[in-house]
C-alpha cells in the first residue's frame, strides 16, 4: 500500500526561499567572525603544540626495556611477551649469563630483543605478561623512520627509551 | 636613455604598436594579477570554509628544503600562502593518465577550452588610463554582447569532457551542465537588457563596457547613485529594476560558473565528481582553475555592470579628475599625486571589488545546500526567466514616465 508523506505547507516566506538564505548567511558570517577574532576553539596545532603534559598515567605508548636501579637489565628472556604479541612484533634470542657475571644466578637474558614498530598495535599484552615487569609501555607516540630497518627497536634503544625504574621487583636481588 | 626609448617608440609603426600594448595589457592583466588571483582564490576558498565551519585549513606551508639537502624544511609562517603554489607544483609532477576507452582528441581539447573564460577578460575594463591608456585590453563597442558570447562558450568544456570520457558520470555530469548553462544564459542575458535601456538614454546607445564604467564613476554607480547625476529621480527609481537586476544576474552567474548552490555537473555526491571524473593531473587542474576564472570573471562582470567598476568617488581617475563635489574637495590633493599612481589606484580598487565579491562567491558556497536538478530547472525557468522579462517592462515603464 503507498504510503504518503504528508508534506508541510510552506508559508509565503518560506516559498520566497531568499529569507532563509539570508538566515543560512547569518550564521556562516557569524563563524567566521567569531574565527578571525580568534574566540572560536580550534584544533592543537600539532608538532607546535603538544599535549604531552596531560597524558594520562596509563597511556599505552612505545612498548620500552627498563634496567632496575642497580642498572642490571631486568628481563630475563623467558619469551613470554613474545609468545603473547598478537602481531609477533617481538622476537627475542636468549643468551646465558657467563657464570663470572655478577647476576649469574640469573642465567639467562636476552641477546637480541626486537620490537617491530611498524607491527606494534600498543595493545601492552608485553607489559601485562611480564613477570618480571621489565617491559612497560611508555608515553613515547611519535615513532618514526625512513625505512622499514628504522622502525625496528633493537635492543639498545629499547633500554635508552625505556631508562631505569626502581622498586617492584626484587626477586633477582643478591642481596636479598 | 630617455632618447633611446623615445626614438625607439617613434620608430614602431603604429599598428604594431597597437599590438603590442594589447598584448602587454593582456600579459599584465592574465599572467600578472588574474593567474595568480586564481591559485589564491582557491586557497581563499580553503580557508574561509575552513573558518566557516569552526576549522583552521592549510596554514603551514613551508619550503621543501629537505629534498636540495638540507636537514630542515624551512617553516615561515605565512599562514600557509604558499599552498598554491605546492599545489601547482604537486599538479604538474603527478602523472597525466589518459584512459584507453576514451575518445582521445576531445579529451585533450575539453581542458583547453576550460580556460576560455580569461578571454572575456579582454572586454572588461579593470582600471581607468594609465600613462593616457584605456586599462582594458579591447574596448569594442558590443563589449557587452561580446562577454556574453564567450562566456557561453565555457559550456564547451564540460560537455566535451563529459562526452569524451565515454562513462556514464561523466557524461551524467555534462548532459546536466548544457541544460542548466542554457537555461541560465538566458536570465542571465534577459536581466541586463534594463542596463542596456538606461545606457542607451545616457551614453547615447554605446554598450562599451568602459563607457559604462565612465558613466558609474561620474554619476554614481548603478546601485548606488549617490553623486553627480545620479541623485535625479530616473536613477533612483531605476533602482527598482536594477535591484530585481542584480538579484537576477548574480544567480544566474554562480548557475553559469557552476558554483555550490548550483553545482550540477560536479556534484560529488550524486556524480563521483561529474565531467572531470575522468581526468587527472595537469588536465584536472586545468578544469579546476577554469572553474575559479570563470568564477573572477563572473565577479568583474557583477562589479562592472552594478558596482562602478574601477572607480570610487573620492579618488580621482587616470587623468586626475574625480565627480565634481570631491574635485572642488580634494582638487588640490589630487593635482600633488601623478596621475599613474591614481591610474594603479583605480586598478587596486578594481581588483578589491572583485576580491569582496568572490569572498561572498564563497560564502553563498559553504552556507547554500545543492538544489536538486528539477528545482534548479524550475528556478532557471519558471521564475528567474520570467522575473527578468518582467523586470524589462518595469524599467521601459520607468523610462517612459521620466522621458514622456
Amino acid at each position: 500500500m503507498a504510503y504518503v508523506v504528508p508534506r508541510p505547507e510552506l508559508t509565503l516566506k518560506e516559498k520566497a526561499y531568499l529569507p532563509s538564505i539570508l538566515n543560512g548567511l547569518k550564521i556562516t558570517i557569524g563563524h567566521f567572525i567569531k574565527m578571525m577574532k580568534g574566540e572560536t576553539k580550534v584544533t592543537l596545532q600539532y608538532p607546535e603544540e603538544k599535549w604531552d603534559a596531560h597524558l594520562p598515567e596509563h597511556y599505552r605508548g612505545a612498548p620500552t626495556l627498563v634496567r632496575d636501579e642497580r642498572g642490571r637489565e631486568r628481563c630475563v628472556a623467558c619469551q613470554l611477551c613474545e609468545f603473547i604479541c598478537p602481531p609477533r612484533a617481538i622476537t627475542i634470542k636468549p643468551e646465558e649469563i657467563p657464570s663470572e657475571d655478577k647476576y649469574a644466578k640469573v642465567e639467562k637474558r636476552p641477546q637480541v630483543f626486537d620490537i617491530d614498530m611498524i607491527r606494534c598495535i600498543y595493545c601492552g599484552m608485553c607489559e601485562e605478561v611480564c613477570p618480571e615487569q621489565a617491559i612497560f609501555l611508555r608515553k613515547d607516540y611519535a615513532i618514526t623512520g625512513t625505512s622499514r630497518a628504522e622502525m625496528v627497536h633493537d635492543k639498545k634503544k629499547l633500554y635508552e627509551l625505556g631508562g631505569v625504574f626502581e622498586g617492584l621487583v626484587h626477586k633477582w636481588n643478591p642481596e636479598k | 636613455m630617455t632618447d633611446l626609448f623615445l626614438s625607439i617608440y617613434n620608430s614602431i609603426p603604429p599598428e604594431l604598436l597597437l599590438i603590442l600594448i594589447a598584448a602587454a595589457k593582456a600579459f599584465f592583466i592574465i599572467f600578472l594579477v588574474v593567474l595568480p588571483m586564481v591559485s589564491y582564490t582557491v586557497y581563499a576558498e580553503r580557508r574561509v570554509s575552513a573558518a566557516m565551519q569552526d576549522r583552521v585549513g592549510p596554514n603551514r606551508t613551508g619550503f621543501p628544503l629537505t629534498l636540495l639537502g638540507f636537514k630542515k624544511d624551512l617553516q615561515l609562517y605565512l599562514g600557509g600562502l604558499g599552498q598554491p603554489i605546492a599545489d601547482a607544483m604537486k599538479f604538474i609532477l603527478k602523472e597525466d593518465f589518459t584512459p584507453a576507452y576514451v575518445k582521445k582528441f576531445w579529451f585533450w581539447v575539453a581542458p583547453c577550452l576550460a580556460m576560455m573564460p580569461l578571454v572575456t577578460l579582454a572586454f572588461i575594463p579593470f582600471g581607468s588610463t594609465l600613462f593616457g591608456e584605456k586599462m582594458v585590453i579591447s574596448d569594442i563597442n558590443v563589449g557587452l554582447l561580446g562577454v556574453f558570447a564567450i562566456t557561453s562558450l565555457g559550456v564547451y568544456a564540460i560537455v566535451l569532457a563529459g562526452w569524451a570520457s565515454n562513462s556514464k558520470y561523466p557524461f551524467l555530469g555534462g548532459i546536466r551542465s548544457t541544460s542548466q548553462m542554457i537555461s541560465y544564459e538566458l536570465s542571465m542575458g534577459l536581466s541586463l537588457i534594463p542596463i542596456l535601456m538606461l545606457l542607451g538614454g545616457l551614453t547615447g546607445g554605446s554598450s562599451k563596457l568602459s563607457d559604462l564604467v565612465n558613466l558609474q564613476a561620474d554619476h554614481g554607480w548603478l546601485l548606488l547613485p549617490l553623486w553627480g547625476n545620479g541623485l535625479s529621480l530616473e536613477r533612483w527609481l531605476m533602482l527598482i529594476p536594477l535591484g530585481i537586476s542584480f538579484v537576477v544576474f548574480t544567480i544566474s552567474i554562480f548557475a553559469e560558473t557552476n558554483r555550490l548552490p548550483f553545482d550540477m555537473p560536479e556534484s560529488e555526491t550524486e556524480l563521483v565528481a561529474g565531467y572531470h571524473t575522468e581526468y587527472s593531473s595537469m588536465k584536472f587542474a586545468l578544469f579546476f582553475l577554469g572553474e575559479y576564472t570563470a568564477m573572477i570573471v563572473g565577479s568583474s562582470m557583477i562589479v562592472v555592470f552594478f558596482f562602478g567598476g574601477w572607480s570610487l568617488p573620492f579618488i580621482p581617475n587616470g587623468s586626475g579628475t574625480a565627480p565634481a563635489f570631491f574635485q572642488s574637495m580634494f582638487g588640490g590633493l589630487y593635482a600633488m599625486v601623478p596621475n599613474w599612481i591614481w591610474g594603479l589606484a583605480n586598478i587596486t580598487v578594481f581588483f578589491a571589488k572583485v576580491a569582496v565579491v568572490l569572498f561572498c562567491f564563497i560564502w553563498v558556497r559553504w552556507t547554500v545546500p545543492r538544489f536538486r536538478f528539477d528545482q534548479l530547472m524550475k528556478l532557471g525557468w519558471l521564475y528567474l526567466f520570467e522575473i527578468a522579462l518582467v523586470n524589462i517592462f518595469i524599467t521601459a515603464g520607468i523610462l517612459a514616465y521620466i522621458h514622456k
